[in-house]
C-alpha cells in the first residue's frame, strides 16, 4: 500500500466546513489549514486538479468556485471508488474502435485516464492563469479534459456527501434547494418568482447516514 | 443442478407485468405461482435514502450492470457490432419491479388507429406511400377490445388526467385526439409547474389542443380496487430514476407487491438469474437459473411466463431456441423482429425571462398537445407518416446533469464567461420534448452475437437498428413546431433539436424499445397470439411490449399492463380449464 497522501487547504478557501468523510475525516492543522487525506491522487496531481478545476469554474465576483466546493476531493472519492475502477462499465475483450454512437470503447478506466492527463499537466499548479487556460485549451478535446469538465460541475453541485458543494455553496449559487421531501404548497404558487427555499443536504432531510457508492 | 419442487407457473421478472401476472394468478385460480428477479429486494423505506443526484441519476443505481450484461449495436447488417459498455439511450431497471420503479409516471394509452396501423396506412395512403423497406403489422387486437383492460390499468395505479373524449363526447381540457374512453380518469389531473403552464398557455395562443399528462404520480390520496391506498405527489421531483420515497407513484413495489406478500400460493424469489428456458416436445418443462452464488437450479413448470423486459424476453426466446429466429435476408422466422425505440429528443432547449423554479415538479406533472400525433393532422404534401406528441414536463431538474447550458450567443463552454452565463440561465432554461412513433422496418432486428459475452459466457443480444427518413423527417416536422410554441412561451434564444442522425446509443430516449416477440393474428408473421401465448408452445407467454409490431408515440407501460389484464383473464377464464392454444 502506498504511503498516506494529503491535500492541505486553506480553511477559509473551503465554503463553511467539509461536510463528514467516513472514515477519514480531514483534520485541522494549526487554525487556517486542513489535511484532507487523498484516497486515489498524489499530493502534487490533487494540486493540478484543484488547479484546473479552479479554471474551469473559477471564484470570481459572480460567486465561489471549485476551490470553494471541494471539487478536487469530490473527483478524487470518485476515482478512488468503484466508477473510476469501471466496476460498471461492460469491460470484455475485444476493445476496438467505433462510431461515436457506440459510445466510449476504449481500454481505460476512469483513473488511467486521469493518471495520464495529469502526467502532461506537470507543473501546471506553479503556472499564472493565462497560461494554465493555454495549457487547457490545448487539450480541450481530449477525454480527459471531458472527464475533468463534467466531474467539475459534478463536484460543484453534488450532494454534501460526496465530497464536493461544501458547505452547499454550489446548490447557494444556483438556488437548488436539493432534496426536498415536498412543494406540494409552491409548484403553483412561485409562477415567475424565484423560490429559493434552504438547500438541505440528504442526511439532512432523512436524518440518518446514507452510503453513498464511492464507499461501496 | 438442483431440480426443485414442481410449481403450476413459474414467472421470468418481476416488474409491472410480471408481478401483474402474478397477482392475478393466484387471486382467481389455486394455482402456484413462483416469480423469479435478477435484481434484489425492496426494503420497505429504502426509497427515502435515494434522493441522491449522483448515485441515482448519474450512477444509474437502479438499473442493471452493463458489467454483467449489455447489448451489442450495429447501424446496419453490413457494420460490425460492438458492446454498449455503459447504459446510454435506455435504461432497463433491475431489482424487484423493474423499470416500473423508476419511470417517470406518464401513463398514456395508444391511439385507435394504433392497433390497426397496417390496414389503416394501407388504407388511407395506399402502399407506394409507405416505406419500402417497412414491416409494419396490425397488432391482432383493437383499441375498443382493449380498452376495459385500459380502465383496470387506470384504475390499478390510480392515474390522474382529463378526459378529452368520453364516450364519443369532447370534453375541453383533455386530449380530443384520444379513443373513447368508457369512464374518466380515476384521479383529476396533477399540479402543473410554471414551464409547463407557460407551455399550455402558448400551445393555447396558436389554437393547438393542450392538455395535462395522464400521470401515475397522483393528484389526490387514493385507494385502488385491490383496496391499496397512496398518498398524493408531492412534486418533489425525484421520480424519473429513483423510486418514489412516499409511494405517490405507481410502482410495483407499493400496488402489487404488498398484494403478492399475503398469498400463500405465490413465491417471488430475488436474485435468480433465468438462463434458459427448458422445454422439449413443443411444451415448455421450466427454466434454469443461477442465484447470486452461481448455483444452478431447474425450476420445473406447467406454464411459463416471460416477463423481463423486451430485451431479455427476447434473449431467453433465441437462447432457448423457441420458435423460428428472424432472418432479415429472406423475412422468414418471428423471433427477433421489428425492433423499435421510440422517438424521443428535447425538441427544442428555450432560454426564458423569469425564473422557472424548475427543481419543483414530477416525472409526469406536464402539458403535452397531440395536434401532431398519429394520423390526427392532414399528411398531405408531408414527406413522411404519422407523428407524435410535443410536451413540457418538469421533471424536478437537478444540477449535476443540468448546469452548464447556455444560449447559441455564449460560446465558451468553461472559464468565467461561461460560469456567469451558466448561473444567469441556470434556472431559466426549460425544453419541449418530441415524442415520435418509430415505424417497424425488415432491417431493425435482434440476433444473438456471434463475439461478446455475458457474465455467464453467453452471447449477447445484438441489436440492429437505424433511423430511416420517416423518422428523420417527423422529428424535423415537430422540431419546427416546438420551436414555434417555445417563441409564443417566449423564449429570447432557443437551442433547436439538431435533428436524426443515425441511432444514437449514447443519448439518453427513454426505455421505450419494443418488439422482438410482436403479437398478432397469424403464426407466420407474429411470435404470439393476442393473449401473448407463445404460438408454437401453448405454455409459454410472453408479456410486456416485446409484442408491440411497432411503436406508438406514447410512452408503453400502460398498454402493457392493460395486455397483461386481457391475458390473465384468458388464462383464467379459459387456458386453465383447457390448456391449449387460446
Amino acid at each position: 500500500m502506498r504511503r498516506r497522501e494529503f491535500l492541505e487547504i486553506s480553511v477559509s478557501a473551503v465554503g463553511g466546513a467539509l461536510i463528514y468523510s467516513l472514515d477519514r475525516r480531514p483534520t485541522l492543522l494549526g487554525a487556517q489549514t486542513l489535511r484532507v487525506p487523498l484516497r486515489f491522487f498524489t499530493a502534487s496531481e490533487a494540486k493540478i486538479v484543484a488547479a484546473a478545476a479552479a479554471r474551469i469554474f473559477p471564484s470570481d465576483d459572480a460567486g465561489p468556485g471549485a476551490n470553494e466546493a471541494g471539487v478536487v476531493i469530490y473527483i478524487d472519492r470518485q476515482l478512488a471508488g468503484p466508477y473510476g475502477r469501471d466496476r460498471w462499465r461492460y469491460t470484455q475483450e475485444p476493445f476496438e474502435a467505433g462510431l461515436p454512437e457506440l459510445g466510449y470503447q476504449g481500454r481505460e478506466t476512469p483513473r488511467q485516464i486521469y493518471r495520464a492527463g495529469l502526467a502532461k499537466l506537470a507543473g501546471f499548479d506553479a503556472l499564472d492563469a493565462a497560461a494554465q487556460d493555454a495549457a487547457l485549451r490545448a487539450i480541450e478535446l481530449t477525454p480527459f479534459f471531458a472527464l475533468l469538465r463534467t466531474h467539475t460541475i459534478e463536484g460543484m453541485f453534488c450532494d454534501p456527501m460526496h465530497g464536493g458543494n461544501a458547505g452547499m455553496v454550489g446548490w447557494q449559487l444556483i438556488g437548488f434547494p436539493g432534496p426536498s421531501m415536498s412543494f406540494d404548497d409552491e409548484v403553483e404558487k412561485y409562477y415567475g418568482r424565484a423560490f429559493r427555499p434552504k438547500p438541505q443536504s440528504l442526511e439532512q432531510i432523512s436524518g440518518e447516514r446514507v452510503k453513498p457508492s464511492e464507499e461501496s | 443442478m438442483k431440480t426443485l419442487r414442481h410449481t403450476d407457473a413459474v414467472i421470468v421478472g418481476g416488474g409491472w407485468t410480471g408481478l401483474l401476472m402474478a397477482k392475478e394468478l393466484t387471486a382467481r385460480t389455486p394455482l402456484s405461482v413462483v416469480v423469479l428477479e435478477r435484481g434484489a429486494s425492496r426494503r420497505k423505506g429504502e426509497y427515502s435514502a435515494s434522493m441522491d443526484e449522483l448515485d441515482y441519476y448519474i450512477r444509474l443505481r437502479m438499473m442493471q450492470d452493463p458489467s454483467q450484461e449489455t447489448v451489442t449495436l450495429r447501424h446496419s447488417r453490413d457494420d460490425r457490432a460492438l458492446p454498449l459498455r455503459q447504459h446510454g439511450a435506455f435504461l432497463p431497471g433491475t431489482g424487484t419491479g423493474g423499470a416500473g420503479e423508476h419511470w417517470s409516471g406518464i401513463a398514456y394509452r395508444y391511439l385507435p388507429d394504433v392497433f390497426e396501423l397496417l390496414t389503416r396506412t394501407r388504407e388511407k395512403y395506399g402502399v407506394k406511400r409507405m416505406p419500402e423497406d417497412h414491416s409494419i403489422e396490425d397488432w391482432g387486437v383493437t383499441y375498443n377490445e382493449l380498452e376495459p383492460y385500459y380502465v383496470r390499468a387506470e384504475r390499478l395505479m390510480g392515474i390522474s388526467g382529463r378526459a378529452g373524449n368520453l364516450n364519443g363526447r369532447a370534453i375541453a381540457g383533455g386530449n380530443p385526439f384520444e379513443g373513447p374512453r368508457s369512464v374518466d380518469f380515476p384521479n383529476p389531473p396533477t399540479k402543473i409547474p410554471y414551464l409547463a403552464a407557460m407551455f399550455r398557455d402558448a400551445a393555447s395562443s396558436l389554437g393547438y389542443h393542450p392538455y395535462a399528462l395522464p400521470a401515475a404520480t397522483i393528484s389526490q390520496a387514493y385507494t385502488n380496487p385491490d383496496g391499496i391506498a397512496r398518498p398524493a405527489c408531492t412534486y418533489c421531483g425525484y421520480c424519473e430514476r429513483f423510486g418514489c420515497m412516499i409511494g405517490a407513484k405507481a410502482q410495483p413495489s407499493n400496488t402489487l407487491l404488498p398484494l403478492i406478500a399475503r398469498q400463500k400460493s405465490v413465491s417471488l424469489k430475488n436474485d435468480c438469474w433465468v438462463q434458459k428456458i427448458v422445454h422439449k416436445d413443443g411444451r415448455a418443462r421450466g427454466v434454469v437459473y443461477r442465484d447470486s452464488k452461481g448455483a444452478e437450479f431447474f425450476q420445473p413448470a406447467d406454464m411459463v411466463f416471460l416477463a423481463s423486459w423486451t430485451l431479455n424476453n427476447t434473449r431467453l426466446l433465441l437462447l432457448s431456441q423457441i420458435g423460428e429466429a428472424y432472418d432479415p435476408a429472406t423475412g422468414r422466422g418471428s423471433v427477433g423482429r421489428n425492433l423499435t425505440h421510440q422517438v424521443a429528443a428535447p425538441a427544442v432547449t428555450g432560454f426564458f425571462e423569469k425564473p422557472l423554479n424548475r427543481f419543483m415538479g414530477a416525472g409526469s406533472a406536464g402539458v403535452a398537445i397531440a395536434d401532431f400525433d398519429g394520423d390526427v393532422f392532414d399528411h398531405t404534401g408531408l414527406p413522411f407518416l404519422r407523428g407524435g406528441t410535443l410536451y413540457s414536463v418538469c421533471y424536478g431538474f437537478k444540477p449535476m446533469t443540468n448546469f452548464g447550458v447556455t444560449p447559441p450567443s455564449v460560446k465558451a463552454r468553461w472559464g468565467p464567461e461561461w460560469k456567469r452565463a451558466a448561473l444567469d440561465w441556470y434556472d431559466r432554461t426549460g425544453r419541449i420534448q418530441l415524442y415520435g412513433e418509430h415505424l417497424a422496418y425488415r432491417g431493425n432486428f435482434m440476433d444473438l452475437d456471434p463475439v461478446y459475452k455475458d457474465a455467464f459466457g453467453q452471447p449477447l443480444l445484438r441489436l440492429t437498428l437505424d433511423w430511416r427518413d420517416n423518422e428523420r423527417r417527423m422529428a424535423e416536422f415537430l422540431t419546427a413546431k416546438a420551436v414555434e410554441i417555445a417563441r409564443a412561451m417566449g423564449a429570447r434564444q432557443t437551442i433547436p433539436f439538431a435533428g436524426l442522425k443515425h441511432y444514437d446509443g449514447t443519448r439518453y430516449q427513454g426505455t421505450h424499445l419494443q418488439g422482438g416477440a410482436i403479437m398478432g393474428a397469424s403464426p407466420e408473421r407474429s411470435a404470439v397470439n393476442t393473449h401473448m401465448q407463445s404460438w408454437r408452445m401453448p405454455n409459454l407467454f410472453v408479456l410486456g411490449a416485446s409484442a408491440f409490431p411497432q411503436n406508438p408515440s406514447g410512452n408503453p407501460t400502460l398498454t402493457a399492463v392493460a395486455l397483461t389484464y386481457r391475458a390473465a383473464d384468458a388464462i383464467v377464464e379459459r387456458y386453465v380449464k383447457r390448456p391449449q392454444l387460446l
